[in-house]
């Protein structure tokens, strides 16, 4: 993957954060993902067919999952584990479909499937190198991963 | 006027939900994809629809075409994440009156809202 591809799902979570809230996501140095998961509370994974295939995925502890639920929904909707997961998906397939702008409508992506702490849909959906994306937004961290052949 | 929410969201339809109730608009159902979407345009006939496009069983464009064939006069507005042009030119020559991309903010939805109403409804 081009470092210019990489920033496009940077941008575009930047984009994401800022559209949410008046403070941005502040970007870490991206790396390629050990052997070892980086998996937090909640994740949401994408998978990616058409001109390019593998998969995408925003894993996410449960601290920034309710501070964005805080955000959008009303303050008497209860944040219980089913709302904070949607909400990780709904995230994943947001970027996911905001880079077409730079990848273009062939850029084909699933409904997201989302996962409470497992870890095998993830390796069987993104291709290697996976590149990981650490964000941290309203002092809470998550992190996007990257996975396109 | 009637409105209804399909998004296979939970989340996104209540946001949807929560930015819209400044408007006064009878929110007469709220589906999670194209199929279920369809059984509650059948029976309650709204007036305006959010539909969002990557859905399961039946996505949103392809919900998009029937309903235009029901009750073209329906007013759909897309809200989708694929925000690339080919997708929102698709929306709308298939019958959308407007299109949205996510992410948005409220003054956003209620604009859009409101020009596909005929300015029924101010800015807030």
């Amino acid at each position: 993957m081009q470092e210019s591809e990489l920033k496009a799902f940077i941008d575009e979570v930047v984009n994401y954060f800022s559209n949410l809230s008046d403070e941005p996501a502040v970007m870490g140095v991206p790396f390629v993902k050990p052997d070892e998961a980086i998996i937090q509370d909640f994740t949401g994974l994408i998978g990616v067919s058409g001109a390019r295939k593998g998969g995408i995925y925003l894993t996410a502890s449960r601290e920034m999952a309710v501070k964005a639920a805080d955000l959008l929904l009303k303050p008497d909707i209860e944040k219980t584990d089913e709302i904070l997961i949607d909400l990780v998906g709904e995230i994943t397939n947001i970027i996911a479909g905001n880079v077409r702008k730079v990848f273009g409508s062939q850029f084909m992506i699933s409904v997201p499937i989302v996962l409470k702490g497992a870890i095998s849909e993830l390796s069987f959906k993104l291709r290697k190198p996976v590149y990981i994306i650490p964000i941290n937004w309203k002092e809470t961290k998550s992190f996007l991963a990257v996975g396109l052949d | 006027m009637k409105l209804m929410i399909v998004d296979d969201s939970q989340v996104m339809q209540m946001t949807i939900e929560r930015y819209l109730e400044k408007l006064n608009l009878d929110l007469i159902g709220k589906a999670s994809n194209g199929r279920e979407a369809l059984e509650i345009f059948h029976e309650k006939k709204p007036d305006i629809v959010t539909m969002d496009i990557t859905m399961p069983e039946l996505d949103g464009l392809s919900c998009l075409e029937e309903i235009m064939k029901m009750a073209p006069e329906t007013k759909v507005l897309v809200i989708s994440a694929l925000s690339d042009r080919a997708t929102g030119l698709l929306a709308l020559k298939q019958g959308a009156a407007g299109f949205l991309p996510k992410p948005f903010t409220e003054e956003d939805l209620i604009e859009e809202i409101s020009i596909l109403s005929g300015g029924s409804y101010a800015r807030v």
